[in-house]
């Protein structure tokens, strides 16, 4: 995997209503780097990881991938190197079975069949769910959504992972799964959420938003235990801090 | 289960269908689509009071629902969904067309009833096959295969959105009716509260469809698209092409009924 730093320098966005959504925002992940963005509501962690993404361009600032700047020029290379799994599976999932879905991105990267095959297979497996294979998605608990959706990012073969509440509407159990499955792996993994337990097993490192900015970058240890801060931001300290 | 997520469960049956290793779906898209389009117009190239004629072209529709093992319950839904069209079309026909045309064991047919009678037919067996096929290959390879056929990109891809967003646009619409009768609504709405559930509707909709725009762009998807199993035309596929388009031709150019009435009665000639 060739891990790359990702940076985002100065981002600013208004949606069309006049509403701010980004206001300068800057930081630098490392490659292999678990990184949380947390916030409250309409603090603005959704439309960083678009902008990320390269799916929703910035009024101001940029996004580096290593020496590339996310453009509509770099648009192939991004979607190579950043997967994105959305806060809702659903929006995700759409071919008629499991199999199928997962092999929807390596086909569009122009992989023969029979080889996306190969690596939705390896997906699958990777998230543990090879035996979904064959059924159709919207069949699925929201826990084999999640998985499936994820597996439908790995086999791509990303180096940056971007989640956006991926623990939004899963049982405790499925929560468990998808914490030990983020440890395991390798990639840079940049996760918005309002999780902070979450944060805790899988982050070694915490953005707090507020208003469009970043107001506070640490470890989650030292960020969580800003009383002020987490107020300030809508936020409380983890359920297992509370007693 | 409301109505409308019965009716959406239903038609999503198609793709379910289609995943499943039958006979159609073994064969390439290409093939059963260029079948189906010669069939479409073999069936309709009869003159409008032609009836008799059109039976042998049931054997096409019943051939592909046996192949691809489409359930015929399932098929009945849908034709019983798409009917009053067919019925609204034709139902002015007696009314406009009273001239006698034939008799058959005594009783004299006006060419209005005979006409509307033709219609009726050829929208079973029309619709029987599109919807066998659909069920038997799928809207993404069907949509891969027109791609694969020459037809436009942009076309394509509206077509597999078309498909797509139909669902999304129900579910919405499902999850609204869910709400509004969880809050007490019952009965039709009012006019303004039934102009106020579309508007959220579209912007609902709206919505939730550029996520999913978003969710297919960061997969890569360009417009183009790519079946997920290879297109591979096989000797199978011609036989069935070449087999079927000769059988249309055949039926086309000779009246079958009035031939096998023949043979097997032993009259005329």
């Amino acid at each position: 995997m060739n891990q790359q730093v990702v940076e985002a320098i100065g981002l600013s966005y208004a949606y069309p209503d006049g509403t701010t959504a980004l206001d300068g925002a800057s930081f630098r992940v490392a490659p292999g780097e678990s990184v949380a963005i947390v916030g409250g509501n309409g603090a603005g962690k959704s439309t960083l990881l678009l902008m990320m993404a390269g799916l929703l361009e910035a009024n101001a600032g940029e996004v580096r991938i290593g020496d590339v700047s996310v453009t509509p020029g770099s648009r192939d290379f991004v979607r190579r190197t950043i997967g994105f799994v959305f806060q809702d599976a659903d929006d995700q999932l759409f071919m008629p079975t499991v199999k199928e879905d997962v092999a929807f991105g390596p086909l569009n990267f122009g992989v023969p069949a029979e080889e996306a095959a190969s690596l939705a297979a390896t997906a699958l497996d990777v998230v543990g769910a090879s035996h979904l294979a064959e059924r159709p998605p919207y069949h699925l608990s929201g826990g084999e959504k999640r998985a499936v959706a994820l597996a439908g990012v790995i086999a791509m073969g990303p180096s940056v992972l971007l989640l956006d509440e991926p623990t939004a509407g899963l049982d405790p159990a499925a929560r468990r799964r998808l914490i030990k499955l983020l440890q395991a792996f390798e990639h840079t993994r940049i996760v918005a959420t309002h999780d902070l337990d979450f944060v805790l097993d899988v982050c070694a490192r915490v953005l707090v938003m507020e208003g469009g900015r970043i107001v506070a970058d640490g470890a989650p240890d030292a960020v969580f235990r800003d009383e002020p801060l987490l107020a300030r931001c809508h936020l409380e300290a983890p359920l297992r801090w509370q007693g | 289960m409301s109505r409308l997520e019965s009716a959406l469960a239903d038609l999503r049956l198609a793709d379910t269908l289609a995943a499943r290793d039958t006979g159609l779906s073994r064969l390439d898209p290409r093939a059963k689509i260029v079948t189906t389009l010669a069939f479409l117009a073999a069936v309709v190239s009869y003159e409008r009071h032609t009836v008799v004629a059109l039976l042998p072209f049931l054997l096409y529709p019943v051939a592909l629902v046996s192949m691809g093992e489409v359930p015929w319950r399932w098929l009945a839904r849908k034709l019983a969904l798409a009917a009053p069209f067919a019925v609204l079309m034709g139902i002015a026909n007696p009314v406009l067309d009273r001239a006698p045309l034939e008799v058959a064991h005594g009783v004299t047919m006006a060419g209005g009833w005979i006409s509307f009678g033709s219609i009726l037919l050829r929208f079973a067996l029309t619709v029987t096959a599109a919807l066998a096929v659909v069920a038997g290959t799928g809207m993404h390879a069907l949509c891969a295969g027109l791609a694969a056929l020459g037809t436009p990109r942009v076309f394509t891809a509206q077509l597999l959105f078309l498909w797509r967003y139909a669902f999304v646009l129900g579910g919405e619409g499902a999850r609204m009716a869910t709400a509004r009768e969880a809050r007490g609504g019952r009965g039709s709405p009012t006019l303004a509260v039934y102009g106020s559930l579309a508007g959220h509707l579209l912007l609902r909709a709206f919505e939730r469809a550029e996520r999913i725009h978003r969710a297919m762009l960061a997969r890569g998807f360009d417009g183009e698209i790519r079946p997920s199993r290879a297109l591979r035309w096989s000797s199978r596929d011609t036989v069935f092409v070449v087999g079927w388009v000769a059988f249309f031709v055949a039926a086309r150019a000779v009246y079958l009924p009035l031939l096998l009435g023949r043979l097997l009665t032993g009259l005329g000639g």
